[in-house]
């Protein structure tokens, strides 16, 4: 056999095989690359630009990109795009503006950035504070109106505090038909500090102007966030970027979820795909059993195979359409009608939730589990088989103790590849329990803890809901592309997981010549 | 062929008699093959065979590759059960008792009548594991009870001096002829009464392949040992009885010493002294 150089008569065919593969690798970094690179850097407190048009109009805002734009009289002009913020002022938060008529560009420290509960951002310039209509002359400025921000936020927590362990349980009691004179007593003192709370928070004002010279009393209580960041160094940038990639990842959905972020959806996600690959994982490995091992093999049993290959092709929507008419409507109906008729007609089971989307999930990926056990069952040798029977193993124990460890780590590839399928599944879960919105994670300290009736939220669906549900579409890019590439991240720590499981696994039961 | 007819030589070719099979007493055997076929699909692997294996000595197996020695030995253990292929007539009794009877488990019968295979099959489990596989599928032992049965079986098999240090590494670890000897220890760990041996020696070197016929004679004054080998000295060395087996029918049954030194038929003769027939 010739070895050195070009193999003779092969051509280029080496050639374009490792191009392809280049290339395809180079495409999968290109879309990680695009994805963060749009989605991290939404977090960066980019700066505030004070700009001054030839017309001597002022604006201020974060530029964003630019663009070549053709005009109504045929000409290329550049155009930046400004967030400008300041929706309940100017109407639109975001401005075009024609690079050539910009006369002056400044970054003043004072401007801000101040996050609101509703109608979005501010970028505007503080004048004072006030505390109930008095003026207050606390200097400097910016950091009286950050310790009185941090005041807020302590009282705002114990408000929410008592609201949720104090008078929702009473409440509760109370309308349970429990009527008991102390409990009311309770409720009605915790509802006067909270009220009482309140109006320590409406107190507190911030005055602001904006580019425009308009004035605008912002209450203490409805800012979230505030930053300026002119005045901010570089090691102070990183650290907002980090803790605003960290509010992201670990706080629920506001404003619609166009702001705020989306831990309820990773949560769902994963508890979904862990649901699912424990539903999927012992229904495959027992259906790829009995087809490999048990079943007479025969004709039927290749009848079965080809099914069960052709059901891994089957569009998901239709298992969607499958889950909602089985598992929701017959499966939900009959468990409604049996242990929750007290409720009905609102349904407990008897709608969308986190079970019926894992059932359907794992219905989904049965047939990726079957046929990866199946083919690892196929690769142990029959010796190995016939050892254990040899030596006074039942045909069960024979399975149990060698064939089953041994197919251990294939059952793994399916349940990894079952994974790397359900996880970016939305289209069957709109059908069978995937949320906009439910802040409420489907598991917390009420018995039963995990509550599995619960409709749940799913980042693939967040990003389709965020993307093109959402009125502002400047403003739900950048959270798109965070969250998916959240969800790759998510699903690349999921198949991490079991393929460092599967790893482990086969270093102990190693097959022959495969290690 | 029938029963009846082995005592005798059969004349069937011209001139040449067809089979020279001598009669163990029924009191000495332990395993009675009688008029035993099988068919792998459409084709023949074993003809008629009847003969009686002695209790407690060596009976060796020999026959040109192919000739059906591996799937007698199959048959003894049961392990055609599971393949649907496989059609099979005659009967096979051990110690008088009919080992397809619908009395008999065969897990049961498995672990009385124990396999080592022609191509050594250790589980991917540590050396230990694997002796203890067979005692841990019956009533559960004390572990010292069952240590001492492992150290046991793998000083039987002459392996324990190069695994006593090292029993919990994977059994993958161990060479081809290691491997072979862990199996014989793994199969005598279960202490079967007979026990079928599928060319053990083939993948040990001359010195490991002694021990382990030093261990098939030691061996004999417990249980039955049927032989398979490729090696005529040492068919001649450690057995009792010898069957030299012919496209799937038994040539001829005798002595060792007799079928060696002075066998009844030419087509005996010319497998022992290497001839084409
Ligand atoms: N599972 C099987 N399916 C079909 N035919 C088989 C099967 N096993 C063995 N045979 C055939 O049966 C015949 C006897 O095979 P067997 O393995 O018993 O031979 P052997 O005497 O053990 O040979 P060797 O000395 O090479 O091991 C051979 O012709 C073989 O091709
Ligand atoms: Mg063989």
């Amino acid at each position: 056999m010739r070895r050195a150089g070009r193999p003779r008569g092969e051509g280029p065919w080496p050639w374009l095989a490792a191009g392809s593969l280049a290339l395809s690798l180079l495409m999968l970094a290109a879309l990680l690359l695009l994805l963060a690179g749009r989605g991290l850097g939404h977090f960066w407190p980019a700066p505030v630009v004070l700009v001054t048009l030839d017309d001597g109009h002022q604006l201020a805002g974060q530029p964003v990109r630019e663009e070549r734009r053709r005009t109504l009289e045929g000409h290329w002009v550049r155009e930046r795009l400004y967030r400008v913020g300041n929706r309940d002022l100017d109407g639109e938060a975001w401005r075009w503006v024609e690079v050539g008529r910009i006369v002056a560009e400044e970054t003043p420290e004072a401007w801000a950035v101040i996050e609101r509960r509703r109608w979005g951002e501010l970028i505007v310039r503080p004048l004072a504070l006030e505390e109930a209509g008095r003026r207050l002359t606390e200097a400097p400025l910016w950091s009286a109106f950050e310790a009185r921000l941090e005041r807020g936020r302590a009282l705002a927590e114990e408000r929410d505090a008592l609201r949720e362990e104090v008078i929702a349980p009473l409440a509760r009691r109370l309308a349970a038909g429990h009527d008991d004179a102390a409990a009311r007593e309770r409720l009605v003192a915790a509802q006067a500090r909270v009220a009482e709370l309140q109006a320590a928070m409406a107190r507190d004002v911030l005055v602001v102007e904006s580019a425009a010279g308009e004035r605008l009393s912002v209450p203490l209580a409805e800012i979230t966030a505030a930053w300026r960041p002119n005045a901010m160094s570089p090691a102070e940038k990183l650290l907002a970027w980090g803790s605003n990639l960290w509010h992201f990842l670990s706080e629920g959905p506001e404003a619609a979820n166009s702001a705020g972020g989306v831990w309820p959806a990773i949560f769902g996600t994963v508890l979904m795909v862990l649901l699912m690959s424990l539903l999927v994982t012992p229904f495959g490995v027992l259906a790829a059993v009995y087809l490999h091992e048990v079943a007479p093999q025969g004709r039927l049993t290749g009848w079965v195979r080809i099914a069960v290959r052709n059901l891994a092709g089957v569009p998901s929507i239709v298992y969607g359409v499958f889950g909602l008419g089985v598992f929701v409507y017959g499966l939900g109906g009959r468990l409604d009608a049996w242990f929750f008729a007290e409720t009905l007609p609102s349904p407990t089971f008897g709608t969308g939730g986190l079970l019926w989307a894992s059932l359907t999930l794992a219905l989904l990926t049965l047939p990726v589990v079957i046929v990866a056990t199946e083919e690892g069952l196929a690769r142990i040798p029959d010796q190995q088989r016939e050892a254990a029977l040899a030596l006074g193993a039942t045909r069960a124990e024979m399975l149990r103790r060698v064939v089953l460890p041994m197919a251990l780590p294939a059952m793994l590839t399916g349940v990894i590849l079952a994974i790397a399928r359900a996880a970016g599944e939305v289209a069957p879960l709109m059908l069978v329990g995937v949320a906009k919105l439910a802040p409420q994670v489907p598991v917390d300290g009420d018995f039963p803890y995990l509550h599995l009736e619960r409709k749940f939220m799913h980042l693939g669906y967040h990003v389709f809901d965020v993307g093109f549900h959402g009125g502002d579409v400047e403003a739900a890019l950048p959270l798109v592309y965070a969250t998916a590439l959240l969800l790759v991240g998510v699903i690349l720590v999921l198949n991490l997981t079991a393929i460092l499981l599967r790893h482990h696994l086969r270093a102990r039961h190693a097959a022959p010549g495969t290690r | 062929m029938s029963r009846a007819m082995s005592e005798t030589l059969l004349s069937r070719a011209a001139g040449e008699t067809r089979s020279a099979i001598i009669e163990i007493p029924a009191a000495q055997g332990c395993l009675e093959i009688d008029d035993l076929s099988l068919r792998y699909g459409e084709q023949p692997a074993l003809r008629g065979l009847s003969l009686r294996v002695p209790r407690h000595s060596v009976t060796a197996f020999i026959g040109p590759s192919g000739c059906g020695k591996s799937t007698l030995l199959r048959v003894l253990n049961r392990l055609h059960d599971l393949n649907d292929e496989v059609t099979q007539s005659g009967r096979v009794l051990l110690e008088g008792e009919d080992i397809h009877g619908p009395g008999v488990a065969v897990a049961q019968l498995r672990r009385r009548v124990g396999m080592v295979f022609q191509t050594p099959n250790p589980f991917p489990m540590s050396i230990y594991e694997n002796v203890a596989f067979g005692l841990r599928l019956q009533a559960p032992l004390k572990k010292r009870r069952r240590d001492e049965i492992i150290e046991w079986a793998l000083v039987s098999a002459a392996l324990w001096d190069e695994v006593k240090d090292r029993l919990h590494d994977s059994a993958w670890t161990l060479s081809g002829g290691q491997q072979q000897r862990l199996v014989i220890a793994r199969t005598l760990a279960v202490q079967p009464e007979v026990l079928l041996l599928d060319e053990p020696a083939s993948a040990l070197d001359p010195i490991s392949s002694l021990k382990i016929e030093e261990l098939i004679r030691n061996l004999k004054s417990r249980l039955s040992v049927i032989l398979v080998t490729h090696n005529m000295q040492q068919a001649a060395r450690v057995s009792d009885y010898t069957a030299f087996l012919e496209g799937g029918e038994l040539v001829e049954y005798a002595a060792t010493d007799d079928l060696f030194t002075n066998p009844r038929l030419t087509r005996t003769e010319d497998y022992i002294t290497g001839r084409m027939s």
